[in-house]
């Protein structure tokens, strides 16, 4: 028996009473909202719902219990409900999806909602909702949750009538996985989910108000391969759109073809091989020197699927300030020439842009300059000699980067590792070099501190049989700890890598360099034994001090033996250690704060 | 340089439809002057007018911004090529005395109709261009002006230039 055996096998663990009866999806024609729900979760074939029940849901409830189509996810918190599902599509490039009850269920996805809407994440969260006349009257566990959810989601719907119920959850799915992806959020009123319909799921809807761009423009994708050609210092910098739009292939090929140094971005991680002697690592606020030195010069940026943002390009005044030509590839309009002025937009998908930009380099007559380009290399390795991401591998205390770099080598760079936001994240980042796309789980764009134990969860069950590690702190993981739960109920074996240095390092780390050491409510104190806490549900805990013992208890962790279980490792880690380099807010990207420099 | 531009959209006329235009405005600290909104000829659409002022990266940003909101079919900046520019005041100002003849012919002169009447008050109706209406409140005397109303402006594009589905 392995441990997700249960996922498939009926009437196994968690609904010992239910009953199984295919049949009843299509005996009758008609069908109430909350079998619609369920059916067109099945028609999608969604495999996982993670959610949590309550009043204005029963009717949806009760038709998931009838149902063996797709497995439900009980969480403990509808945070994690919206973040497991979250981390499902990111790790699998499918929809994830949740469903939670009215009022303070919906409050409590808001979170999760918006930290997909800001990581640009496909899901579809449906939510219950007071009956519809009762809307407006503030009923119990009333709240306005189209209102509270239209600035954190790509759409959402209120729908009234169930004869749209069917409809509504197509476009939902449309909306979700195309364009730009997001959030969908899909309120349902509990009478609606009783009232009766003609059930038919639509293969596909037609909105005429929706129909974005996926070709990109051939006489600007004719200029970008001229531009890169004529370059002398060119750079490309990949973000997640490389990730999302699953064209990691065509950028390493394209890479390659021309031997350009590559960058991602936090979120493009795996978008090119970090491994690869063209990848510079990540830039930005904690990028490496080399990368943020070959982003400020270069003369040719070809930017695809990345967006600008303020932690990866510093000041963007000190980043015009050398003169480059941009390229910018991203399937959002809006995207582009936000932040800083581009020369050549290619709005379109980036897989479909980058496989016609690669047919028509192969076109080109002209070959790279090799010898700009070799004099370019001259330089970056130059920087990259600076080895950056050096740090004391002698130190008796254990250094968190060393933990990450073990976890590197114990799971031979094949894990999917999940993070929480603060110092180990970066370190996460910085030391574990993803080779491949979907394999780095995190919340880039908002931050979300709490996203990394739902998160391996939701990666766990999207992969059975892989490696799931979470990288986490002991402030972060205390958000969402409920959840230790929840890998009890379902035996979700996630391993748990704590770096604990009893600090919220990374507000530490601000407040060291920019308050004058003043540690305002940084600390964290009173924190449970970890090890006992984990063993109480049940879990594997282990407690690892020193440094000669990190690699050993990676290994036991990841071993065969515990390959079924949960394993919670708190590694109590250096206090002091801070994150290198930094670009200090408002400052440009070569004005970086090194290691050795302090 | 921060102009004055007006953005005529259609979008599809459903719940809410005015409120994600309306939020995406605040949310992202845009300006709104004024915003208009009624269904077309055919009901399903709502046409809106939007006036706003910003710089060109701004007013980019907030066609780009309108154009990605699900609902809407058709963005245009009206500003951008040759377009008329309408809207409607209601006023009610004091009219007693020689004040009463005096208010009369102001209105005259601004094509201005009055469309109730009192023994101590008019009430004119006035359509032109946000600046044509300013101007005629400011050749009234203040004192005079019991209440105004203003619609928020609507355009349309001259010509052949014209927003359709
Ligand atoms: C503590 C902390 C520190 C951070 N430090 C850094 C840092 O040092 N460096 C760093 O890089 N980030 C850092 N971040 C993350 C940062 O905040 C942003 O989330 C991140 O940089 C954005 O990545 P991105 O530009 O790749 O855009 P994403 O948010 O991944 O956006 C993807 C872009 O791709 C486009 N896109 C999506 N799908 C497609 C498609 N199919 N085809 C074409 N385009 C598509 C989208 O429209 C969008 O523009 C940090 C975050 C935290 C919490
Ligand atoms: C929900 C939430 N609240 C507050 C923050 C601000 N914040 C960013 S990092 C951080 C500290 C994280 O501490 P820990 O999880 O221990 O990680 P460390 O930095 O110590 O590695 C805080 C409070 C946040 N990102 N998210
Ligand atoms: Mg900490």
């Amino acid at each position: 028996m392995k441990w997700h055996d249960f996922l498939t096998v009926a009437g196994q663990n968690d609904y010992p009473h239910r009953f199984t009866n295919e049949l009843i999806f299509c005996q009758f024609m008609e069908a109430t909202g909350a079998e619609i729900v369920v059916r067109c979760l099945a028609e999608e074939g969604v495999e996982f719902v993670f959610g949590y029940p309550g009043g204005a849901v029963l009717n949806i409830y009760d038709e998931i219990f009838k149902q063996n189509k797709f497995k439900h996810v009980l969480v403990r918190h509808e945070q994690a409900a919206v973040h497991a599902a979250d981390a499902y599509a990111r790790a699998t490039g499918r929809v994830g999806v949740a469903l939670v009850t009215s009022g303070p269920g919906v409050t409590n996805a808001v979170t999760g909602i918006a930290t997909a809407y800001m990581d640009s994440i496909p899901i579809v969260v449906v939510t219950g909702q007071v009956p519809t006349p009762a809307i407006g009257l503030d009923a119990f566990q009333e709240v306005d949750t189209v209102g509270i959810t239209r600035p954190c989601v790509k759409h959402n719907f209120l729908v009234k009538d169930v004869k749209d119920l069917a409809a509504t959850m197509k476009k939902a799915f449309i909306i979700a996985a195309t364009g730009r992806p997001g959030p969908v959020v899909v309120d349902v009123p509990k009478d609606v989910t009783a009232h009766l319909t003609d059930f038919e799921y639509p293969a596909t809807v037609e909105m005429r108000s929706y129909n974005p761009v996926v070709k990109g423009h051939s006489g600007q994708m004719k200029r970008a391969v001229q531009m890169l050609l004529e370059a002398k210092r060119p750079m490309i910098y990949a973000g997640g759109g490389v990730v999302l739009g699953d064209a990691s292939g065509q950028l390493t090929e394209l890479a390659r073809l021309l031997g350009f140094p590559v960058t991602n971005t936090l979120m493009g991680l795996g978008g090119h091989p970090a491994t690869d002697k063209q990848n510079l690592g990540m830039l930005g606020m904690h990028g490496t020197y080399e990368a943020n030195m070959a982003m400020q010069h270069c003369d040719v940026l070809l930017a695809v699927g990345a967006r600008f943002d303020d932690r990866v390009i510093g000041n963007p005044a000190h980043f015009a300030r050398e003169q480059r030509r941009i390229i910018h590839v991203d399937i959002d309009p809006s995207s582009i020439s936000k932040r800083v002025k581009v020369d050549v937009p290619i709005v379109g998908d980036v897989q479909n842009v980058l496989t016609d930009m690669l047919a028509l380099l192969k076109q080109a007559k002209e070959k790279p300059d090799a010898a700009a380009l070799n004099a370019w290399w001259t330089q970056i390795e130059l920087w990259r000699s600076k080895n950056c991401l050096n740090y004391n591998r002698n130190s008796p205390i254990i250094k968190p980067q060393y933990v990450v770099e073990k976890l590197w080598e114990v799971t031979k760079g094949d894990a999917f590792v999940t993070s929480d936001v603060g110092q180990h994240q970066m370190w996460a980042a910085q030391y574990y070099k993803f080779d491949k796309p979907r394999r780095w789980i995190n919340s880039g764009g908002l931050g979300t501190m709490g996203v990394g134990l739902p998160y391996a969860m939701g990666v766990q069950l999207a992969h059975p049989e892989a490696q799931v590690a979470c990288i986490t702190g002991e402030s972060s993981i205390q958000m969402n700890i409920q959840e230790l739960s929840t890998c009890k109920q379902y035996r979700i074996p996630v391993k748990v890598v704590m770096l604990n240095n009893r600090y919220m390092g990374m507000v530490r780390q601000w407040q060291e360099f920019f308050y004058g050491s003043r540690y305002a409510e940084s600390y964290m104190e009173s924190l449970p034994d970890f090890v006992k806490l984990a063993e109480s549900y049940g879990h594997v805990g282990m407690r690892i001090d020193k440094p000669e013992d990190v690699e050993a208890a990676l290994k036991e962790a990841f071993s065969p033996a515990l390959k079924e279980r949960m394993v919670f490792m708190d590694f109590q880690t250096d206090q002091t250690e801070n994150v290198f380099p930094m670009v200090e807010g408002g400052k440009g990207l070569s004005e970086m704060i090194l290691a050795e420099e302090l | 340089m921060s102009r004055r531009h007006i953005i005529s959209l259609l979008m599809e006329n459903e719940a809410g439809a005015l409120s994600r235009v309306a939020g995406l405005f605040s949310a992202r600290a845009y300006n709104i002057e004024s915003l208009t909104v009624a269904p077309t000829e055919d009901a399903t659409l709502s046409r809106m007018t939007i006036v706003t002022v910003g710089s060109e990266d701004i007013i980019e940003q907030i066609t780009k911004q309108l154009n990605k909101l699900v609902d809407v079919i058709k963005v245009m900046d009206l500003t951008e090529g040759s377009h008329i520019e309408r809207e409607l005041m209601l006023v009610k100002v004091k009219a007693v005395g020689a004040g009463r003849e005096e208010m009369k012919r102001t209105a005259d002169i601004f094509r201005g109709r009055i469309i109730d009447v009192t023994d101590a008050t008019y009430t004119i109706e006035l359509t032109g261009t946000g600046s044509k209406l300013d101007a005629f409140l400011e050749a009234i005397d203040p004192a005079f002006i019991i209440e105004t109303v203003r619609t928020g402006a609507s355009g349309i594009g001259r010509g052949e230039r014209s927003l359709k589905v």
